[in-house]
């Protein structure tokens, strides 16, 4: 279900950890496949504790414990922005409610052409440029005025 | 945007120089030679554990433990494998200073990491970084790279028999993984909830084994004080509050961003340095040490110097030095709820009075400011506070009660305006 390439960069994290501890390497596994197919299904789930060799149901746990991984389908593109209160007095609940009006859509939703899925986050430890905004839970984008947000948008297709 | 005023963790890195975080840059403004003076006059791990005891320096994470106790506590002639943990899981809200670290100066985390380990006898650690902020593990992992190439991380450091492994490892959205045992779990991969203590890490930490854990910014501080000495970084500070320290200021002002200055300092010079109000608009409050930290009001806090001792006799805590600073326009219930909920949000949900009580607490707030509060609603919350804090596996329980208790105390009249009036005193968020 992974590409040979994502198959080495698990062993690469494999490598990092006590050889009878393979189990630390779950959660950068789920983030390695949730990189390539966008969202963890059960199988995808299952797929990787079985390369690991830990039981499924421990990898089940973490895929739901983690906010950032996806158990259901997503967009093309995942936006989430913090509005936790440092950021909102900057503007970050303000960059939420346009994002939503801009995509008619809610927090949580997908469009229906599923280019983009919007979420609210939490404290991304990045307030100081607020408001902020991550792209596909990896990509940080600082001081996402209206503006900012309009450019951003049209750059992802 | 990060100024440096005074200080050791962002001593001579050009901020506009985008190489200026790598290893050659590092080295050329005296990196590294910390690590030297260890392994080349031979100082022993007891000089350097009483170097960091005479600094003063006190656990930048939020807690304020003094870490020259902490690394004694840990068994050095332990025989098995042993555990040294950095803390970069930095999710407190008004907190963004540990991200600067790692992008910044990476090498000043690893080499206080490599003393660290050479200090209690420890040869693999592990960097816990937060999982939003995914560009910065990837930079840590870059300088990893680089110091290995260079013979200051792996085996046989500087040609001596002193080896020191060191990896990243990445969290993805859960900030109960900033609690150190949350961490640990989350660390063999597990869900991260928080553990029942005692044991404590020392003796009982990652595998099970003796661990220390330790903030990005306390272990960049390290190699300063070793090269310098811990008397001239106390000597930055003021005393029992050694050194400077980095706060992050968001909120209000003009010109947000992490400040690295002397603690000790009064909050008004802070304020001054990062552009004062933005507007021109008054000052109503501050909360100063991320937002668990009691909120202070604008009087209080143009008094307080910033430092441990100044702002704990104020009825606040300086916590993790993450100053959020709100201007007159703000409504205090709008800004309790949005804190509430996210202690709701972020429960792991473990113990009953936590599970709960972070939940009852979000609900009250929230009817308050949607005009359905009821008079006994603000010793509802008081009580239903005193049921959570000090009753529970991990300190978030705490973390969530302080700041409601620190609103009703400082800012009530509000609360009751709106349970009265349906509405709010100010208009802004
Ligand atoms: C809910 C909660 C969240 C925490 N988050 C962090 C964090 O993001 N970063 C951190 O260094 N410490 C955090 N801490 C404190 C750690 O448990 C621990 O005290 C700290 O990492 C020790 O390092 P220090 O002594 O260098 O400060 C948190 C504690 C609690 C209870
Ligand atoms: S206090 Fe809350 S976060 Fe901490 S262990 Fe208990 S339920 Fe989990
Ligand atoms: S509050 Fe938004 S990044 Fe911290």
């Amino acid at each position: 279900m992974l590409t040979p390439e994502s198959l080495a960069q698990i062993d690469r994290e494999l490598t990092k950890y006590p050889a009878d501890q393979r189990r630390s390497a779950t959660m950068s596994a789920l983030r390695i496949a949730q990189v390539e197919h966008r969202w963890l299904s059960n199988e995808l789930i299952e797929f990787v504790a079985n390369y690991i060799g830990i039981p499924p149901v421990a990898a089940y746990e973490v895929a739901t414990f983690y906010n950032m991984f996806d158990r259901k389908p997503v967009g093309r593109h995942k936006l989430t922005v913090c509005t936790n209160l440092p950021c909102a007095l900057s503007g970050g609940a303000d960059a939420g409610k346009y994002l939503q009006q801009k995509l008619g859509i809610g927090y949580g939703e997908t469009t229906a052409d599923g280019r983009f899925t919007l979420m609210e986050g939490e404290c991304m430890g990045a307030c100081g440029y607020a408001p902020v905004m991550l792209v596909n839970n990896h990509s940080m984008c600082n001081h996402m005025t209206p503006e900012a947000i309009d450019k951003k948008l049209a750059e992802l297709e | 945007m990060t100024v440096y005023v005074k200080g050791v963790v962002f001593e001579g890195v050009d901020f506009d120089d985008p190489n200026s975080w790598k290893l050659d840059a590092y080295v050329a403004r005296g990196g590294y030679a910390a690590l030297k003076k260890i392994l080349q006059t031979g100082m022993t791990q007891d000089e350097i554990i009483a170097e960091m005891k005479t600094s003063s320096l006190r656990g930048r994470g939020g807690a304020g433990f003094p870490t020259g106790l902490k690394w004694s506590f840990m068994p050095r002639n332990f025989p098995g494998q042993k555990y040294l943990v950095c803390n970069t899981d930095e999710g407190e809200p008004g907190t963004f200073k540990d991200l600067d670290i790692i992008v910044n100066n990476p090498h000043a985390l690893i080499e206080g990491m490599i003393i660290g380990g050479f200090a209690m006898g420890i040869t693999v650690g592990y960097n816990y970084i937060h999982g939003e902020v995914f560009e910065a593990y990837e930079r840590f992992e870059a300088a990893l790279e680089e110091a290995r190439a260079a013979g200051f991380l792996g085996d046989n450091i500087l040609g001596t028999d002193f080896c020191f492994q060191l990896h990243g490892h990445h969290g993805y959205g859960a900030y109960i993984c900033g609690e150190e045992t949350a961490l640990l779990e989350s660390l063999e991969g597990k869900k991260g909830q928080p553990r029942f203590k005692p044991p404590f890490p020392a003796s009982f930490g990652l595998y099970g084994k003796p661990t220390t854990i330790n903030n990005t910014e306390t272990f960049a501080s390290v190699p300063y004080i070793i090269r310098e000495g811990g008397q001239k970084f106390l000597e930055l500070g003021k005393p029992n509050n050694g050194g400077t320290k980095l706060f992050s200021i968001s909120g209000h002002v003009n010109r947000p961003g992490n400040y690295e200055i002397p603690l000790g300092t009064p909050f008004s010079e802070l304020l001054e340095m990062a552009g004062g109000m933005r507007g021109g608009r008054k000052l109503k409050a501050v909360i100063p040490g991320g937002s668990s930290a009691p909120v202070l009001p604008a009087d209080i806090m143009m008094d307080c110097t910033m430092d441990y001792d100044a702002i704990a006799k104020a009825g606040s805590m300086l916590g993790s030095g993450a100053v959020i600073v709100m201007d007159e326009s703000v409504c205090m219930v709008k800004a309790l709820e949005r804190l509430s909920y996210f202690y709701f949000e972020e429960s792991c949900g473990q113990c009953t009075p936590c599970r709960e009580g972070t939940g009852w607490l979000y609900r009250v707030v929230h009817r308050i400011e949607h005009g359905q509060g009821r008079p006994e609603d603000l010793d509802l919350l008081l009580s239903v506070g005193a049921n959570i804090a000090g009753r529970t596996i991990c300190a978030l329980g705490d973390a969530a009660v302080m700041p409601v208790q620190g609103m009703l105390k400082h800012f009530r009249a509000e609360f009751e305006h709106h349970i009265e009036h349906k509405n709010c005193l100010v208009r802004g968020y």
